[in-house]
């Protein structure tokens, strides 16, 4: 019983509600379809602007999907603050073993590997390609270098003492962490970060001028019938709807577009990046857009498009009033 | 319902509309302007549609003082107002019903509501067949009349109208008198804009002169 009445307000809330934004929801509709109307109207010209916006939407999005991607090689390296211990030329193998000897001793370090250079040479030409170029040479340039993997949980700051002590040893031309490129190219990511976010902001600023112009069009276009409307009372709202809704479906027909070319792109590259990662004995794939980035690419679109239509309505009914 | 006090309008290229004028219409009288082109006729209407703001003296129009009216609260005045102009002004990509239905739509009516009164409105000036049609397949006289019923489809109680008959022949302009007569005798306050001196004086209402942004006022029984 009591459930059953319960339902019944429910019901008559709900109804009561519905009531209250038909209007409302009804007016909404109205100018939605009005808008689609007026794009499907002329198919090639919305075309052309959602490809601008497609375009400009792509860029910065898979800009930043390539510096995710070049993050996690990144951080697949970073695991192992491993020394590169390079010795001076003239120094030998044997005089190499000793002081490897020596440097097992200490307790900081867990394990020295030492690598002859004629060996390094060798898998330098297998691996790298240069083969015919490096068969040229008369004499191996290479230095013996010592690989020294550092005690299990050793701090920074050990290690860095480490580092600085190993550098003072005669025998030692350069001491360096193996993890020194991947610092660098975190800074060099940090710094592609920053143009990203600028060009984004450069490109978004322009999927909202061409939004603007394209409406400011069509507000041109259809300057009669916003005259009219005013005389016959209507309210800015009333003429800023259907602008509105034309300005988001740029927008979200752009971001589609910019999906796909998105998609288009990455699928392209993935087999090649799978090939060069097997190269490097690494698991990396090129990861695309997942849902959580298709969103805010749809999302961005949306903003964009409303923000571009809602400039320029907002400016020509500025310029309305004050003719009058 | 009309009242001017004083009422002045200077353009910003300093041209003097109106000087001091000082009228009241009361409510449900049909009153007709009459001036050369010039004379301040359309800025009188414009004045009370709110298109344009005067540059001194008082406009109420039905106890409101227009001065108080800004911002957004011009479009629910203006819906009070029926305004025709004398180029009709109807949008050509839209057929004759969607044209008369605007106001309807933008003062947010349910659709069989739009419909049911866009007829009766239509039918009120003898278009109702041509409801699916467009505006340039129409005679200026239709035309005119489409415009009209679209003036009055949200029922205002205040009708403004600028040099209706100007591009009609003399039986189409008496047709369109006698349209706003029949909406007059339902209580609507009719305001006419209008040169056509020879047409108004047959007719027994109310005759405002300006001359040079000054009013001569002519009431309904001498005119007769």
């Amino acid at each position: 019983m009591n459930t059953r009445a319960n339902l019944n307000t429910a019901q008559t809330t709900r109804s009561r509600k519905r009531f209250f934004l038909m209007p409302w929801l009804l007016s909404h509709l109205q100018s939605l379809f009005y808008s689609l109307g007026h794009i499907y109207r002329n198919p090639a010209n919305n075309l052309m602007t959602a490809a601008v916006i497609g375009i400009s939407l792509a860029l910065p999005f898979g800009l930043y999907l390539m510096l995710e991607n070049a993050k996690q090689v990144g951080e697949g390296w970073q695991g192992s603050p491993r020394i590169s211990l390079f010795l001076q030329d003239d120094v030998s193998t044997t005089e190499a073993e000793v002081l490897a000897a020596d440097l097992r001793k200490l307790s900081r370090i867990s394990s020295v590997e030492v690598v002859d250079p004629d060996a390094a040479l060798a898998e330098f030409k297998a691996s790298s390609g240069f083969g015919d170029a490096l068969n040229a040479l008369d004499a191996n340039p290479l230095p013996h270098v010592l690989l020294i993997q550092p005690a299990f949980l050793l701090d920074q700051a050990d290690a860095d003492k480490l580092l600085n002590n190993l550098k003072t040893r005669n025998e030692v031309h350069l001491a360096q962490y193996d993890q020194e490129w991947v610092q660098r190219l975190q800074a060099i990511m940090v710094i592609t970060q920053r143009g990203v976010i600028i060009l984004s902001s450069m490109l978004a600023f322009a999927v909202i001028v061409v939004v603007g112009n394209t409406i400011r069009l069509g507000i041109h276009n259809r300057r009669e019938e916003i005259e009219i409307g005013k005389l016959f009372g209507a309210t800015d709202g009333f003429i800023r709807r259907p602008f509105l809704y034309t300005g988001m479906f740029y927008g979200l027909a752009g971001s589609i577009m910019a999906w796909l070319l998105l998609t288009i792109c990455f699928t392209l590259l993935s087999t090649p990046v799978s090939q060069l990662s097997a190269l490097y004995h690494s698991g990396f794939e090129l990861s695309g857009l997942n849902l959580a980035g298709s969103l805010l690419l749809l999302l961005t679109g949306i903003v964009l498009g409303l923000a571009g239509s809602w400039l320029a309505v907002r400016r020509y009914l500025r310029q309305m009033d004050s003719s009058q | 319902m009309i009242t001017f006090t004083d009422v002045g309008k200077v353009y910003p290229n300093r041209h003097e509309a109106l000087k001091q004028v000082n009228l009241h219409i009361p409510k449900g009288e049909l009153s007709f302007i009459t001036g050369h082109s010039g004379a301040g006729k359309s800025t009188l209407l414009r004045l009370i549609a709110l298109i344009d703001r005067q540059s001194t003296g008082q406009i109420l129009v039905d106890g409101q003082n227009l001065e108080r009216i800004t911002g957004g609260r011009i479009p629910y005045y203006r819906r009070n107002i029926g305004y025709i102009f004398q180029d009709h002004r109807l949008l050509p990509d839209r057929t004759v019903f969607d044209n008369v239905a605007l106001p309807l739509v933008i003062g947010g009516n349910r659709r069989p509501e739009i419909v049911r009164r866009t007829r009766a409105a239509l039918d009120k000036v003898g278009l109702l067949s041509r409801e699916k049609a467009y505006p340039a397949t129409l005679s200026s006289g239709e035309q005119q009349r489409v415009g009209i019923a679209r003036a009055v489809v949200n029922r205002p109680p205040v009708l403004l109208a600028d040099e209706p008959t100007g591009n009609l022949d003399p039986d189409l302009s008496q047709e369109i008198m006698t349209l706003f007569e029949r909406f007059n005798q339902v209580g609507v306050t009719v305001l006419i804009a209008t040169h056509d001196i020879q047409l108004i004086s047959r007719l027994n209402h109310r005759i405002i002169s300006l001359k040079a942004g000054v009013v001569s006022d002519t009431p309904a029984t001498l005119s007769a």
